[in-house]
């Protein structure tokens, strides 16, 4: 085995760990596990949004549509459908996908900045559906009268509504999967294709890769991890409101794949965690912490653009 | 019936006309420089609360004349010490930037301004009625539409006529040529979202006339603004005109027949747009 794939494999095991141990060593550093829990779901948010930013190079703005989306179909399936968290976590992520299909050919042929500008503006629908349609959606005041349920096996039930570091390793369990599911692709063929997307399109275009079909997939994958973290992140609060949906939402993921490094794997979760404790602790000191967090966008990109794990690598390169 | 319809569609129109001009600006920007200004609601908000800090001294017509220069400078500020630095990356940063921006601005006004919404006193004759018939159609949205004619008859005549105007179409279609002939590009672009910020102010001072100063109204104005540049086509300032009417005319329409799906048809209108011709209207073919 090689220093790189060494390296590659303890940085594996040190994150799996960290975040396996997170409700113990958590409260020890003045943390709670609720904290870590929005870390992980945003997290995986952040890297859905990273498997089309950075794994495929296309530059995507309005991933909060289909995060918010999800959130409202796993709370709505709950609320009028079925009293179950894992249909409604099936149900997100489903919408997540289905929504990401169907916009999906309208956008892919455009590219850099125009992409970004459609996809931005295209959340923008889903928004005013959840802000118009009160009877169904709650409108402004969000998605109220739901909670996520027990977890029912049949031969035992887990109760994920009251047992926080139950409700976290649910979660963990499904961010596992989701990222397995993420890294398995991105190491196939497939993924490997994407990545030649990324470097040179117009080359992959004369290898006889299908660019558009190549980037219409990946960009339904995103939208569906990216439903399956918005569902999550309903099931955690118990609570949706429009703001999931807002066209803010989809810079606060971008923003954390490029301050954790949007060319490796873990950064965006990194940078999921720091955005995540800073505005935790902004929102406690300040009333102006948007104004913070704005500085933060700005300084990340005059002095951070290649991201922590970017900046490490360089580093050690 | 038919009046009201009627109604709906001129005032369409004048909502229309006020998401051109803010679009014009951020078109004017993107075009040149291939930068997604986020920060141009923020800039809008930025015309609108100096033009009301300004009032009391200068009264209403000095507002008018001043706070978009102001705006102006500080857009020129903001891209000299930021958005400088990013030109030639990936289109990336400069969003991620001028977003941050976006945060601080609307903060900032809030903070300076105050969160409650606060009112913006424009001359007597201009709030009168019109009409008893339509009574919401005040002296003051007409004022609007014909200054907004003005700001952008005035627009396409510097870009036609004048040297700065001519460079800037030139440097949209190949800035490294005229760069090359000796052009100051650093310069040109600088004038450009200095320009491009002016309209952005222009639009706040009108704005607030009509809804009233509060530090959202920035971003709540810009994502219309996007889709009147999509719908019109990229790199085409006249479509940009016509995207911003139409979807002004188009929302006038449905809230006729369907007022909760008021925000959301120029959305559908996009759609359909990028469906049938992903350029837009009068955009050029491969340019984005």
């Amino acid at each position: 085995m090689n220093a790189i794939a060494f390296n590659k494999n303890a940085a594996n095991v040190l994150v799996w760990v960290l975040l396996l141990a997170a409700p113990f060593w958590l409260p020890f550093v003045g943390g709670y596990t609720e904290l870590g829990e929005r870390i992980v779901v945003l997290g995986l948010a952040a890297m859905s949004v990273n498997f089309l930013l950075g794994y495929t190079g296309v530059l995507s703005f309005g991933h909060a549509a289909y995060f918010g989306l999800g959130a409202y179909g796993a709370g709505m399936t709950i609320r009028y459908l079925v009293p179950s968290t894992s249909a409604g976590l099936l149900v997100g992520m489903l919408v997540g996908t289905l929504a990401g299909a169907l916009i999906g050919p309208l956008i892919i042929r455009l590219r850099g900045v125009y992409f970004a500008m459609v996809t931005i503006a295209f959340g923008q629908v889903f928004y005013f559906i959840a802000f118009r349609w009160n009877a169904v959606t709650g409108g402004d005041d969000g998605l109220l009268g739901w909670t996520r349920l027990p977890l029912n096996f049949g031969f035992t039930t887990i109760d994920i509504l009251h047992n926080t570091r139950a409700f976290y390793y649910f979660i963990l369990v499904i961010f596992a999967i989701s990222v397995g599911v993420m890294a398995w692709l991105l190491r196939s063929p497939f993924g490997r294709t994407l990545i030649a997307i990324r470097e040179n399109e117009r080359r992959a275009r004369f290898l006889g890769i299908p660019v558009d079909r190549h980037i219409w997939l990946s960009w339904v994958i995103s939208c569906c991890f990216v439903g399956v973290a918005g569902a999550l992140y309903a099931l955690l609060n118990n609570f949706v409101d429009p703001r999931a949906l807002y066209w803010t939402q989809s810079g606060d993921f971008v923003i954390m794949a490029v301050l954790g490094g949007m060319r490796s794997f873990w950064g965006p979760l990194i940078g999921a965690a720091i955005f995540v404790l800073l505005q935790d602790y902004l929102s406690s000191q300040t009333q102006n912490w948007m104004s913070f967090v704005g500085l933060f966008f700005v300084l990340v990109v005059l002095f951070f653009p290649r991201g922590i794990l970017g900046a490490i690598r360089r580093k050690v390169a | 019936m038919t009046q009201l319809v009627l109604f709906n569609i001129f005032n369409g129109l004048i909502v229309g006309a006020f998401y051109a001009l803010m679009a014009l600006g951020l078109s004017l920007i993107l075009n040149l420089s291939g930068v997604i200004n986020f920060a141009h609601g923020g800039f809008l908000a930025i015309g609108g609360y100096v033009a009301f800090t300004l009032l009391p001294y200068v009264g209403f017509w000095g507002a008018l004349v001043l706070s978009p220069i102001l705006t102006a400078i500080l857009g020129i500020i903001v891209e000299r010490f930021l958005i400088r630095r990013l030109y030639g990356r990936d289109p990336l940063y400069s969003l991620l930037l001028t977003f941050g921006l976006a945060f601080i601005f609307e903060d900032g006004t809030r903070f300076l301004w105050g969160a409650q919404s606060l009112p913006f006193q424009v001359p007597i004759w201009l709030v009168t009625p019109l009409s008893g018939d339509f009574f919401f159609l005040t002296g003051y949205r007409l004022f609007m539409v014909f200054i907004v004619a003005l700001a952008v008859a005035a627009l396409f005549f510097i870009l036609t006529y004048t040297r700065l105007g001519i460079r800037i179409r030139a440097g949209t279609l190949d800035l490294e040529t005229v760069a090359a002939l000796g052009v100051n590009v650093r310069i040109l672009r600088s004038m450009n979202f200095g320009l491009g910020v002016y309209l952005a102010g222009l639009a706040g001072v009108l704005a607030v006339g009509q809804l009233g100063l509060q530090p959202t109204i920035g971003s709540s104005l810009i994502m219309p603004s996007f889709v009147a540049i999509i719908v019109g086509g990229l790199g085409s300032l006249p479509g940009t005109l016509l995207g911003g009417l139409l979807i002004g005319v188009a929302s006038g329409i449905t809230t006729v027949f369907f007022p909760s799906a008021t925000e959301a048809v120029m959305y559908v209108m996009m759609a359909a747009v990028l469906l049938v011709r992903p350029r837009g209207l009068l955009g050029e073919e491969g340019r984005f």
